[in-house]
């Protein structure tokens, strides 16, 4: 009954066929990933094509300026984007580094419930995360002090939590791939668990840690939709100065590269419309070299390694 | 229906039982030598797995103990239970006691992180952590608390010395660790170790991925070094043993069968197959 021990002689028709699925299939595969890379193809040549001759030197340094819009730049959308990203890390890099760290060495009920928490919130559509951050935090500020409320903090908050769960999972993973053999030699040498993390663990994985912050960055440069409830658009720097340094004013609303595109592409001035194109190039871009950093930042640890 | 898969999950027939039970009587006669380790009617778990069955041994200070015996029979396990590494891993029990200079090392009040200070150990592959020569030194000294550069120096220079490894890298200390031999990589830990100014070094087969002129050097160490410190050496290797270690402990499948002074074991075991092992007959 059972005859596994015959071997079935391959009939001769039934290779071919198999090859020739083979070929089906493989080619199949290459020609999704040449959609894929020509989709990409195109976003970029009419992303520059309509956008990189508004490109100049004014782009990054000028304000708005509405009576000659030719004349005006985008210079505080991209430090408000700056500010917003080094907030967003000063809530989600600590949160979800330490996070990542209990993932890997907790286990038990309240453990999983984390994960499972995690996953929820990874899930969450980035503008019920703004909804939440407007209902908890600007809404209720704009009650006590009408006219406040929104403000780069809010914007900051929002995004912040947006990137805890994509670091904790990444810092996970790639945690878990450190030898065991490096952790019993600190544990070996009367290190606590912490000790071993933070100055074995932690270390030996830096470059794979960098490069899940970089890609998490590089997902929230360009979010629009937590904005929209939280930092309101600015059309100047504010800041004021603490022991003499120029600093930004976190309570303030600010701008952002996504949000003012939004704005200016939905606009009737067609000057704005190429402003809109040129502000998606210039964000395209800082997407492009977080991405970059994030692959340099890999390729660097191996090369340590050897 | 053939029966085929459920003949094949049947356990072989159980090989020939000990005559004697040799782990009462586990004590090497060395009156002289003060005992350091003593572990008495150990068992230990893996969940269900009784992988050490009542463990009777006493280490004496300041010499090579080997402990010997075929693939998986167990040496490691009871190697990692003196320095409690096997807490690391889930679902693992240990009854009976162990102690240290005379204290339970599994008391309620012993801090795990004290006793690994006190018994160092090294591991089957050099496992240096990805830093610079100097600061793998210093990892165990900081630790513990020396932060003072001019002692973090001498400690270095030290134990490298007492490593054999100073003369090859005193040149390249600020370079990583990964840049050395595999041979070098492995006296780089037991410099590490000896760093924390341990009294017990475990080794776990600390040659069996070295080359044979490391492994020389690396036995040769274990002679320098064992005036001052208590080791105690899992080996693969027979030959190994019996030219480093003074007392020899044989496991088998979880028992220890049989210890005794060295010569003893490799000339006139008294177990039978202690002897079928030690002449080669099996494992
Ligand atoms: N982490 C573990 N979980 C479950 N069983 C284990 C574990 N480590 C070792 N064992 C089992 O315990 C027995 C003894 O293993 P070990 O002490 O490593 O043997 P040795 O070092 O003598 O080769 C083996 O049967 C092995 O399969
Ligand atoms: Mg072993």
């Amino acid at each position: 009954m059972v005859n596994n021990t015959t071997t079935v002689k391959p009939h001769r028709s039934n290779v071919t066929r198999r090859k020739i699925a083979n070929r089906i299939m493989l080619t199949l595969c290459m020609l999704a990933s040449v959609a894929a890379v020509t989709v990409l193809g195109l976003v970029l040549f009419f992303l520059i094509s309509k956008g990189f001759s508004s490109i100049n030197v004014k782009f990054f340094t000028q304000l708005p300026n509405h009576v000659d819009e030719k004349a005006g730049g985008m210079s505080q959308s991209i430090y408000g984007t700056l500010v917003l990203l080094g907030l967003a890390s000063v809530i989600g890099l600590p949160l979800g580094i330490l996070g990542g760290i209990y993932q890997l060495e907790a286990k038990g009920k309240f453990a999983s419930a984390v994960r499972f928490f995690t996953d929820v919130l990874n899930g969450i559509p980035s503008i019920v995360i703004g909804i939440f951050v407007y209902a908890v935090w600007v809404a209720p500020i704009a009650k006590l002090h009408p006219g406040t409320g929104y403000s780069a903090f809010a914007g900051g908050f929002a995004l912040g939590i947006m990137m805890i769960p994509t670091i904790m999972r990444t810092t996970e993973e790639i945690l878990k791939l450190v030898p065991f053999s490096m952790r019993e030699a600190s544990l070996g040498l009367g290190a606590t668990r912490w000790r071993t993390m933070w100055s074995v663990v932690l270390p030996s994985a830096r470059g794979g840690v960098i490069t899940g912050i970089m890609l998490a960055l590089a997902r929230i440069a360009g979010e629009t939709a937590p904005l929209l409830f939280t930092i309101l658009g600015n059309e100047f720097f504010v800041t004021h100065k603490v022991y003499g340094i120029k600093v930004p004013t976190l309570t303030a609303p600010i701008d952002a590269l996504p949000l003012r595109i939004y704005n200016y592409a939905t606009a009737v001035d067609p000057e704005q419309q190429r402003m809109a194109w040129a502000g998606a190039v210039v964000l395209i871009t800082l997407i492009l070299v977080l991405s970059i950093a994030a692959r340099a930042a890999t390729r660097g640890k191996v090369l340590e390694e050897k | 229906m053939t029966n085929i898969a459920s003949q094949d999950k049947q356990t072989p027939p159980a090989l020939s039982r000990p005559v004697v039970n040799a782990s009462a009587a586990a004590t090497a006669n060395r009156p002289d030598a003060k005992s350091k380790i003593v572990a008495k009617d150990v068992d230990f778990y893996y969940g269900d797995f009784h992988a050490l069955k009542k463990i009777n041994i006493v280490v004496p200070e300041h010499q090579v103990t080997a402990l010997i015996g075929p693939s998986g029979c167990g040496k490691s396990t009871f190697l990692r239970t003196l320095n409690r590494m096997n807490d690391l891993i889930d679902g693992t029990r240990l009854t009976g006691s162990i102690t240290l200079d005379g204290a339970d090392i599994y008391d309620r009040s012993r801090e795990v992180v004290g006793l690994r200070k006190q018994v160092g150990m090294v591991f089957q592959k050099p496992n240096p952590f990805p830093m610079t020569i100097f600061d793998n030194i210093c990892y165990g000294p900081r630790i513990h608390g020396i932060r003072n550069r001019k002692l973090l120096d001498e400690v270095v220079e030290r134990t490298l010395r007492g490593a054999a490894l100073w003369d090859e890298v005193k040149d390249k200390l600020h370079k990583s660790a990964f840049a050395l031999s595999g041979g070098q990589q492995q006296r780089l830990c037991i410099a590490r170790v000896l760093a924390v100014e341990p009294d017990v070094i475990l080794m776990d087969e600390p040659c069996s991925a070295l080359d044979p002129n490391s492994t020389f050097r690396i036995e040769q160490l274990m002679e320098d070094l064992r005036g001052h410190y208590t080791i105690v050496i899992v080996t693969h290797n027979m030959q190994q043993a019996a030219r480093v270690s003074q007392q020899t402990g044989f496991f088998l499948r979880g028992e220890l069968r049989e210890f005794d002074d060295t010569s003893t074991i490799f000339t006139n075991p008294s177990d039978e197959e202690t002897e079928a092992y030690v002449s080669g007959r099996f494992g």
